[in-house]
């Protein structure tokens, strides 16, 4: 696969040098005089690669290291060891043809001139992309029509919600149509419904133009209803590169089975099949052992006054934090038994 | 798209021609900003009132009698000129460059195809036709006033005066982002920004004409850049340099803003790979 890879990470390393001090003016001032600095590792030895139209989820808990991964993939950041590819070139050299390739979305930052309507912006990207006219026309016609946003560009940017300017940010961060999208918490803050528009409209993007999509959310559902492949990193490090549905078989091998019931059972008698993690009159779900599914069901089927029956893999959210749960635990325990 | 070996990266001249193509979207958009930002504007603008204050002093000054080739009218054109360069010639830029460098707004700007610096320079030259239309009851006292000096009715004066207007702007602007870059590298690149500020209301001509300095501050004034980022065309314009002086001063000028701007983006350049994108 590296052959043909759009983005090639080969052993990146990145580490920031952090002025550190206490709380306090003593502290304050000690450190005019005298300053202390730390060295934090944010990414260590990372390796992966993501092929020409692939979707990939980048996922770790909060300071694991993936905004510092996309943004030396975006070329805003310099690795300090190991090396890094995107297309045919190397992103901290900030060639005009890289950056005309890739783009970089940030939920929480914006690049729409605040003051003025996104069509402005657009006109701005239009000139600094070098895109002909006909042509940047005929993207923001398409954007515009995927996500439904009509006449949102020509009203002030300040006037827009936080929905309708993460549209018409998606559309400034398009305009010049990349390869490789970096969307970090694109989702964010956003309303369910409108969470789920941005997906389809990240699919259909993708789709249509074959584009490599690489994509850190703390919501879940993003991931799953994106991306088939997830690439976990926690304090820096690979831990899990691969199939989605298979990193929750592995870290949560039991399966979620919710029962619908016709009238109220004994929690004891739900016992009896599995783990119980939620109960009422109408409805309970369990968690059951995959290699006892079977037996269950049946046993399920005959002794309950069963009206509808689902098996689900956990939740991803359960998933991670069983994962991410795990580590840290077993990180602590290292840690004691050293110290 | 696969690996294979990057293939040249476009030379400085396909760079400009870029930029060349880009610049007149880019300055429309920054006017429409400007317009935006208007009562803003005008309220910066009218902070910007210490040349009249200084005309106060100095006019109340020379009643009595000259202070060295200043009379009460030399004065006038002298402080209106040094309202209108100032005007036309400053901008904000270090403060913009610090705040987007510490707040990591800056990625933005380096996600995009173009050099910031480019980017900066059309937002900063786009406010000069709202700033000159503002300034245009100024000259026209100035023209009025002084009319028998402006620029010794000589057209290479003229020429000399525009060049050193241009000069004049690059100069600052490059100064600006040689310190706004700054912070790149240390918290406080606006307070060595302030202490800059300080040196240059003195030996600019700001405050006072060169010529009222003590002959000491005088010549060291002649030889450092301030002079060049603000007397010396308010000197063109008022009539108070020949043709001779004001080809050397050009002259000296315009290596000045080469020197700068080889400074300023040799200091971008190596603290672009310090930038951290604090904060996002």
């Amino acid at each position: 696969m590296s052959e043909n890879a759009m983005i090639d990470v080969r052993t990146l390393s990145k580490t920031y040098r952090v002025h550190k001090r206490a709380p306090g003016l003593g502290a304050a001032l000690r450190s005019v005089l005298r300053r202390k600095y730390e060295v934090v590792k944010a990414v260590e030895e990372l390796s992966f690669q993501i092929a020409d139209g692939e979707r990939v989820g980048f996922l770790g808990p909060n300071g694991a290291g993936k905004t510092t991964t996309l943004k030396v993939l975006a070329g805003l950041l310099h690795p300090t060891s190991g090396s890094v590819r995107v297309g045919s070139y190397v992103p901290h050299e900030r060639d005009p043809r890289f950056l005309q390739l890739i783009t970089l979305v940030m939920g929480q930052k914006q690049q729409l001139l605040w003051d003025l309507p996104p069509s402005e912006t657009y006109a701005m990207n239009r000139a600094i992309y070098d895109i002909p006219r006909a042509q940047a026309d005929e993207t923001v016609r398409t954007l515009v029509e995927l996500l439904e946003i009509g006449d949102l560009v020509n009203k002030p940017t300040r006037q827009l919600s936080l929905g309708e300017r993460m549209k018409c940010e998606l559309v400034a961060a398009l305009l010049h149509r990349p390869r490789v999208l970096f969307l970090d918490e694109p989702t964010i803050g956003l309303d369910v419904s409108m969470q789920a528009k941005m997906r389809d409209f990240i699919r259909d993007y993708n789709e249509r133009f074959g584009a490599a999509v690489l994509l850190t959310s703390h919501y879940m559902d993003d991931v799953v209803a994106l991306c088939p492949r997830v690439v976990v990193i926690d304090h820096g490090r690979l831990i899990y590169d691969g199939d989605l549905r298979e990193l929750a078989r592995r870290v949560r091998p039991d399966k979620r089975m919710t029962l619908r019931l016709s009238r109220p059972v004994d929690r004891a008698d739900l016992e009896k099949l599995g783990t119980v993690v939620s109960a009422d009159a109408a409805q309970a779900v369990l968690s059951v052992p995959h290699a006892r599914l079977s037996t269950v069901v049946q046993g399920a089927l005959s002794a309950l006054p069963i009206v509808d029956l689902t098996i689900e893999e956990a939740p991803l959210e359960e998933v991670m934090r069983e994962l991410f749960g795990a580590r840290e635990k077993e990180a602590r325990q290292v840690s004691r038994a050293h110290g | 798209m696969s690996l294979d070996a990057v293939p040249a990266r476009p030379g400085f001249t396909s760079e400009l021609g870029r930029v060349a193509k880009a610049f007149p979207t880019l300055l429309r958009v920054g006017v429409s900003e400007v317009v935006a930002y208007r009562a803003e504007f005008l309220v910066w603008i009218l902070t910007t009132n210490m040349p009249l204050v200084m005309l106060a002093i100095w006019h109340a000054v020379a009643a009595d009698g000259p202070v060295g080739h200043f009379d009460q009218r030399a004065f006038t054109t002298y402080y209106l000129g040094v309202l209108a360069v100032r005007l036309l010639t400053s901008n904000w830029v270090v403060w913009q460059l610090s705040m987007e460098i510490r707040d990591g707004t800056l990625s933005a700007k380096l996600l995009r195809p173009i050099h910031p610096i480019y980017a900066l320079a059309a937002d900063h030259l786009s406010a000069v036709p709202m700033r000159a239309l503002v300034i245009s009851p100024a000259v026209a006292i100035l023209a009025y006033v002084g009319w028998d000096r402006l620029l010794r009715h000589d057209g290479a004066l003229a020429l000399v005066f525009v060049a050193s207007l241009v000069g004049a702007w690059l100069l600052i602007f490059f100064t600006m982002i040689l310190m706004g870059a700054l912070a790149f590298f240390v918290e406080s690149a606006l307070g060595i920004f302030e202490l800059w500020l300080g040196v240059h209301a003195i030996l600019s001509g700001y405050l006072v004409p060169l010529e009222a300095l003590p002959r000491w501050a005088g010549a060291a004034a002649n030889v450092l850049p301030f002079r060049f980022m603000l007397g010396f065309p308010v000197e063109a314009l008022v009539g108070l340099l020949s043709r001779h002086d004001a080809l050397w001063a050009l002259a000296a000028q315009w290596g000045y803003v080469a020197f700068f701007g080889a400074a300023a983006v040799g200091v971008w350049r190596v603290g672009v790979r310090h930038f951290s994108a604090y904060g996002g």
